[in-house]
């Protein structure tokens, strides 16, 4: 039981703390395939360093639903992320909620940051909030569509149950699971914001989502707003490396050595999945904000196809 | 062996069906050429790899024939149709990518309801094959409905013949000749859909089957 506590506590440090430098190796990552020396792959956290110290100014027309959003926001995407099996599965917290949960606790950030969008009345916060609402409308059905092509593979929607079917050799070869994949791909890029539905590193353009619905945050708010971003990206990595690459994940009463070495393998895992993010980030450009409905729809649609046939081959056997 | 035999081919038979809404997807006449050439290429593995299950060799022939003729010769013809008609760098105006995704989604779920009912008694590998091919089939027959572009009709019944071959790869015991047959009237076909091709761009400077339209009784 204690030990079981450690690990959980161990797990959600573990993510927190790397996820800044996730977000490093990924802008490290596109700055030297721009042939740019960029900055160090540390600097993530001291920007944050930096905003956190500095004086945080307020609208005069903001609400305090402005003040707690930020807390919301990234108090919801941490429950999220310590509810994914990281390095082991079975975790102490693991079995009280499943992946639709995730998704709902996702969603619930969302909302409030959208809100918050709205909550100050300028034009820019009020275009990415109907923006960030439009996208979400497609990418959280597209998400349950997933769960459900996973959850019909694996008998059920618990993330833990899931990832230890993933890695018995039950599973087998699945055209569905590869469908799931490539939607949960690009669910995962419209949902953090990564660059062919919204570039992550500009200000002030006309086509930004989420950087529009924060622009009225400054110095701590801003720093957390900042950080439950990219613990939302690392959360989408490993969630996709739980799934569909789960060698090395610590299976439940593993021992304590299996578990830690279980952690090192997560965590080249995840820094190579940033490499691999900046890579296709690099080599794909931005697309205009009306054709995202058709690329995130297709993700519904593949969720949707590889539902059906898995539904039908099950009929069948 | 035999629930890898199932998994394998129910993952080429799926790869098909991707495919072919990849095409309704796709709005470039280059790129969508060769989305088909990929498909035939899938197409024959599949048939490939019923050859190799079944145990009945010519079946690699025809595996060999879907390569060869689907996978190389009708795409490259059909670039040099593009090429020659100018046409290559077009991106087709294609209206309601959504609503056509929903429609092809219907008719798959349509596919599979039909083939659990009809054949319902048949061989577990068979009948997942005829679904997947009437899948394959009806997203042909949506394809061109739904494109106004000549050649990406074109596309669209030469994948509804990809599906005929994965339907007569999963059904046993069909002849060889019937295959080859079949194989050489799409090839009669592509070359007398060429002659149209050039013919419809002489006449009417486009290959948009909207201008055919206007000749049309009824709908003015």
């Amino acid at each position: 039981m204690i030990v079981d506590l450690v690990f959980q506590l161990l797990q959600m440090t573990l993510v927190i703390m790397v996820a800044p430098l996730l977000t490093g190796v990924v802008r490290a990552t596109k700055a030297r395939l721009n042939r740019r020396r960029g900055p160090p792959v540390l600097q993530p956290y001291l920007d944050l360093v930096r905003l956190a110290r500095k004086e945080a100014i307020i609208a005069d027309s903001a609400s305090w639903l402005f003040r707690i959003t930020p807390y919301i926001v990234f108090a919801s995407t941490w429950v999220a992320t310590a509810l994914i099996p990281t390095f082991a599965t079975g975790l102490l917290f693991s079995w009280s909620a499943d992946l639709i949960a995730i998704i709902a606790l996702l969603g619930a950030g969302r909302f409030f940051l959208a809100l918050a969008g709205l909550d100050v009345g300028t034009s820019f916060g009020g275009l990415g909030s109907s923006r960030e609402s439009l996208f979400g409308a497609l990418a959280e059905p597209a998400m349950i569509v997933i769960v459900f092509t996973l959850a019909l593979v694996a008998g059920s929607t618990q993330l833990s149950t899931v990832a230890a079917f993933m890695t018995s050799s039950a599973v087998g070869l699945r055209v569905s699971l590869a469908m799931a994949l490539v939607a949960l791909i690009i669910v995962a890029l419209a949902e953090n914001g990564r660059i062919p539905v919204d570039n992550p590193s500009t200000h002030l353009e006309l086509t930004m989502v989420h950087e529009a619905m924060i622009l009225e945050y400054s110095g701590r708010h801003l720093a957390v707003i900042e950080l439950a971003a990219m613990l939302k990206l690392a959360l989408y990595i490993s969630l996709i490396i739980c799934v569909f690459i789960p060698w090395g994940l610590a299976i439940a009463d593993a021992s304590v050595a299996d578990r830690l070495f279980g952690a090192f393998v997560f965590l080249a895992k995840l820094l190579a999945g940033g490499v691999a993010l900046g890579v296709f980030e690099t080599s794909i450009a931005k697309m205009r904000v009306f054709r995202v409905p058709d690329f995130v729809g297709a993700a519904l649609m593949l969720g949707f196809l590889g539902a059906l046939l898995l539904f039908v081959s099950r009929t069948l056997k | 062996m035999k629930g890898l035999a199932f998994d394998v081919s129910h993952l080429l038979a799926g790869g098909l069906v991707l495919l072919s809404f990849v095409q309704l997807y796709q709005n470039r006449l280059y790129a969508l050429l060769n989305v088909y050439s990929l498909q035939a290429f899938v197409l024959a593995l599949s048939v490939a790899w019923q050859a190799f299950v079944q145990d009945e060799s010519h079946l690699y022939v025809t595996a060999f024939i879907a390569f060869l003729f689907k996978a190389i010769v009708v795409p490259t013809a059909l670039h040099r149709v593009i090429v020659q008609l100018g046409i290559q760098r077009d991106v087709e105006n294609v209206v309601g990518v959504g609503p056509t995704m929903l429609a092809g989604l219907a008719l798959v779920a349509l596919a599979e309801v039909v083939m659990l009912r009809i054949a319902g008694d048949a061989d577990v590998l068979a009948r997942e094959d005829l679904a997947f091919a009437l899948s394959v089939v009806l997203l042909g027959l949506l394809m061109m409905v739904v494109r106004r572009n000549a050649v990406s009709m074109v596309v669209g019944f030469m994948s509804l013949e990809n599906g005929l071959i994965l339907a007569a790869a999963g059904a046993k015991g069909m002849p060889l000749v019937v295959e080859i047959s079949v194989a050489f009237s799409v090839l009669v076909a592509l070359v007398v859909i060429g002659v149209f091709l050039f013919r419809i761009s002489e006449t009417f400077a486009t290959v948009d089957a909207e201008a055919l339209d206007s000749f049309r009784d009824g709908r003015r």
